[in-house]
């Protein structure tokens, strides 16, 4: 090991010459500089590729295969898995049925929560009170809030329908009729999440300036043009996350149209089958067919993306004209509300 | 800064990414060097096994016995078919249902040949005939079976004017189903109740009494073609359209709380439905067991325990579960949770055979559930496409008889086109 550095290297340098001329501890000094930045950060990375990534390319190659759950790897079929089940209605139907079920409450969800947080960021007494009560629903399971709407929506003797009834209205089907149970199972999950997001959004409000509003005051703007004119461009990064995240999980839902009967099918007609019920049907029920299950899962993967991509062209358009001042600081906040 | 903390910083991540990765092992047992051997036991629901899991430690110092308990059945499927896949962690011995055996069936290599001298002619043939694979190996000990009697309202069979004591009410219903369909004209007839809870759980109990109903010998599957499987849908749904049927899914929660509310008349009643019904019925009386099955006997689901190669311990594990499915073991199990035992030595013990139902009116349930499980005569063949056939068989029923959103025809075709697509 040298210690002394080149005299050469004592003219101003180049950058290659610059480190060529350091000694094996400056080098190791400069490298520890650099790289150590991106080994704090490679965990997440490592376990992203181990947890993540493999799991994607794996069911990708899983899904150009016969394969069975308990007899594994079959022969090498191409995309005849994907020719398969595009050809089943039940595919079809699983489709239909989370698109129907993710508009019904996505939407719901996000403008609920909108004008909750509006509410919520007013000056009203026990403000601490109301913001943590929209959260409760949240910590409840999601199964167990399945079991509780399924009292409340049962056919013949459940709650809503009594009350129906006693308002001289016709029971309605909400396990027999195909958009009233998507009517039922996407107030499952309002009821869930719908307090979580007016947190994000409540967070994300909080860290608007308030001189802005007191501008718009001056000008003379009512509550609601403040809301609409300030609060809702203010908050364009923090709703571009939260639909993301709403596209991500809401066609991926499960727990809820799962619990909604006993059988788990999604109703004799399927009026409730989701597509990741379908995919679960697929692998584990009768047919045990990974392949067809991973060819599914593809499929949506790429539907997922696709919508996600469309609803952040969709979100992003929210703010023209006027430009967010300090938009770095509202991302922030709805990270940190999110955490 | 000195160079070596760099190297430090290495390690230090690589040890954390060791143990990330070590997490995944896990601790299944082997023997020790004193020879002593843990065993494990997967049961779902009760089994009634805790106390005899302890009494077997006691008599064998050497082996210590945990026992895992899974909530529902079908947790201890997806359990059991994901561990079968990744080829480890399963128990050495593993509870398994009648109704997914035939999946496993498909891969007997997976289970130890249980095949032993000590339990010949211990079961019932039927119950051995379920557990026995193409190449006569016996993959399952049978633990408890489900032998199916009418459970019935006596109080809105005297309130109809009809005869309300089991015996009277066993001869009203007649020995098959037209003569069970006809006691349902002449009851409602007399009471706005309907007649039976589904037009669904009938033709389960039907189905189940038909030897060769969806597969055929070399595996096909015929229920498309099947004369039979088309007469008892047009059958139940027949009933369903004169109103004998209430309608209600099964497990549903207007099926549980229309016990509650005079629902209906009268059910299939396999022996472990009378918890369901106590459970679900309390505090209404009158409810009674008529010892008889329209069709001759009937059986509705049962469970075994199998040994699968995974086990580091087969003989040890296979010593085991042939303990736990001994007769006396079985009948131990029943007075501790009711599980109707399955060996021909259980069903003439005299304890079982004195066992009263106090819920029921006092009914000997011992005696009846014996009688019925002496009546069974057909063992339906269950492949391993059965279930995906008999859920969109019961889908198709469910979409004339409960969501009342399709007609019998319709519904059959969309049967049809199911069936197709599972072939």
């Amino acid at each position: 090991m040298t210690l002394q550095a080149d005299p050469a290297a004592k003219h101003r340098p180049t950058n290659t010459e610059a480190t060529a001329g350091l000694s094996v501890r400056q080098r190791l000094g400069l490298w520890d500089y650099k790289f150590s930045p991106y080994l704090y950060i490679a965990p997440f990375f490592v376990l992203f590729a181990i947890i993540g990534l493999f799991p994607l390319a794996y069911t990708m190659w899983v899904s150009l295969h016969d394969w069975s759950l308990i007899g594994g790897k079959g022969e090498f079929v191409g995309l005849g898995n994907y020719v398969e089940v595009v050809k089943q209605d039940n595919f079809w139907i699983g489709l239909r049925n989370t698109f129907s079920i993710f508009l019904l409450s996505g939407v719901t969800q996000t403008l609920g929560a909108l004008l909750l947080a509006a509410v919520l960021n007013q000056n009203i007494r026990a403000k601490t009170f109301w913001r943590m009560g929209v959260l409760l629903p949240f910590v409840v399971a999601p199964v167990a809030v399945g079991v509780i709407f399924n009292k409340m929506f049962a056919d013949k003797a459940g709650f809503i329908n009594t009350l129906l009834g006693g308002l001289g209205i016709d029971p309605i089907g909400w396990h027999s009729d195909v958009f009233a149970s998507h009517v039922a199972i996407a107030t499952m999950v309002n009821f869930r999440w719908t307090g979580y997001i007016t947190l994000i959004f409540l967070a994300a409000m909080q860290a608007i300036p308030r001189d802005l509003y007191e501008a718009a005051m001056l000008d003379g703007a009512s509550r609601v043009r403040q809301f609409l004119s300030i609060t809702v461009p203010m908050l364009r990064p923090t709703i571009i996350f939260v639909v993301i995240t709403a596209t991500i999980g809401g066609l991926q839902i499960f727990d809820e149209p799962r619990v909604f009967d006993q059988t788990g099918q999604g109703g004799a007609s399927r009026q409730w089958m989701t597509v990741t019920m379908y995919i679960y049907e697929l692998g584990w029920g009768a047919q045990q067919s990974f392949g067809r299950a991973a060819a599914v899962s593809w499929i949506l993967f790429l539907i997922i993306t696709a919508v996600g991509i469309l609803n952040y062209l969709i979100t992003q358009r929210i703010s023209s004209g006027t430009a967010p001042a300090k938009p770095k600081q509202t991302a922030k906040t709805s990270r940190k509300a999110h955490q | 800064m000195r160079p070596g903390r760099l190297m430090m910083r290495i390690a230090a991540m690589t040890t954390l990414a060791v143990a990330v990765t070590a997490c995944g092992g896990d601790d299944s047992g082997g023997a020790d060097a004193n020879g002593e051997i843990t065993l494990t036991v997967a049961t779902f629901n009760e089994f009634g096994y805790e106390e005899l899991i302890d009494a077997y430690e006691d008599a064998n110092p050497n082996i210590t016995v945990k026992l895992k308990k899974a909530a529902t059945a079908n947790e201890a499927r997806d359990n059991i078919l994901t561990r079968l896949a990744a080829g480890s962690g399963l128990s050495d011995v593993e509870a398994v249902e009648v109704d997914w055996l035939p999946q496993l069936k498909e891969y007997p290599d997976q289970f130890v040949d249980l095949k032993s001298d000590s339990v010949e002619g211990r079961w019932l043939d039927w119950k051995v005939e379920q557990a026995t694979t193409e190449d006569g190996k016996l993959i399952g000990y049978g633990t408890d079976i489900g032998p199916e009697a009418i459970c019935y309202r006596s109080d809105l069979f005297a309130a109809a004017g009809l005869p309300s004591e089991p015996d009277e009410v066993a001869e009203f219903l007649g020995a098959d189903w037209d003569s069970y369909f006809e006691a349902g004209r002449t009851f409602t007839a007399a009471s706005d109740v309907p007649w039976m809870e589904s037009a669904g759980a009938v033709y389960q109990a039907m189905i189940n009494q038909v030897e060769r109903a969806y597969e055929g010998e070399d595996g096909e599957i015929i229920a498309a073609d099947n004369p039979e499987v088309k007469e008892i849908y047009e059958t139940v749904l027949a009933a369903s359209e004169e109103g004998l049927s209430a309608g209600l899914a099964q497990w549903g929660d207007d099926w549980t709380t229309s016990f509650q509310r005079d629902g209906f008349a009268t059910m299939v009643c396999p022996s472990w439905m009378l918890g369901v019904i106590e459970g679900n019925a309390a505090e209404v009386e009158g409810w009674q067991i008529a010892n008889t099955f329209p069709g001759g006997g009937g059986n509705w689901g049962g469970s075994f325990l199998t040994v699968p190669t995974q086990s580091p311990h087969p003989e040890e594990a296979k010593k085991l579960a042939d303990w736990l499915t001994a007769p006396e073991q079985q009948i131990a199990a029943f007075q501790s949770k009711g599980t109707f035992p399955s060996q021909v030595e259980a069903l003439e013990s005299d304890v079982l055979l004195a066992t009263e139902n106090a819920f029921f009116g006092g009914a000997k349930t011992g005696q009846i559930f014996s009688d019925r499980a002496a009546a069974v005569t057909v063992v339906p063949f269950k492949g391993p496409m059965y279930a995906a056939v008999n859920d969109a068989a019961q889908q198709a029923i469910s979409r004339v008889d409960v969501d009342k959103t399709d007609d019998p025809d319709s519904s059959w075709q969309t049967f049809l086109d199911e069936v197709e697509a599972l072939g």
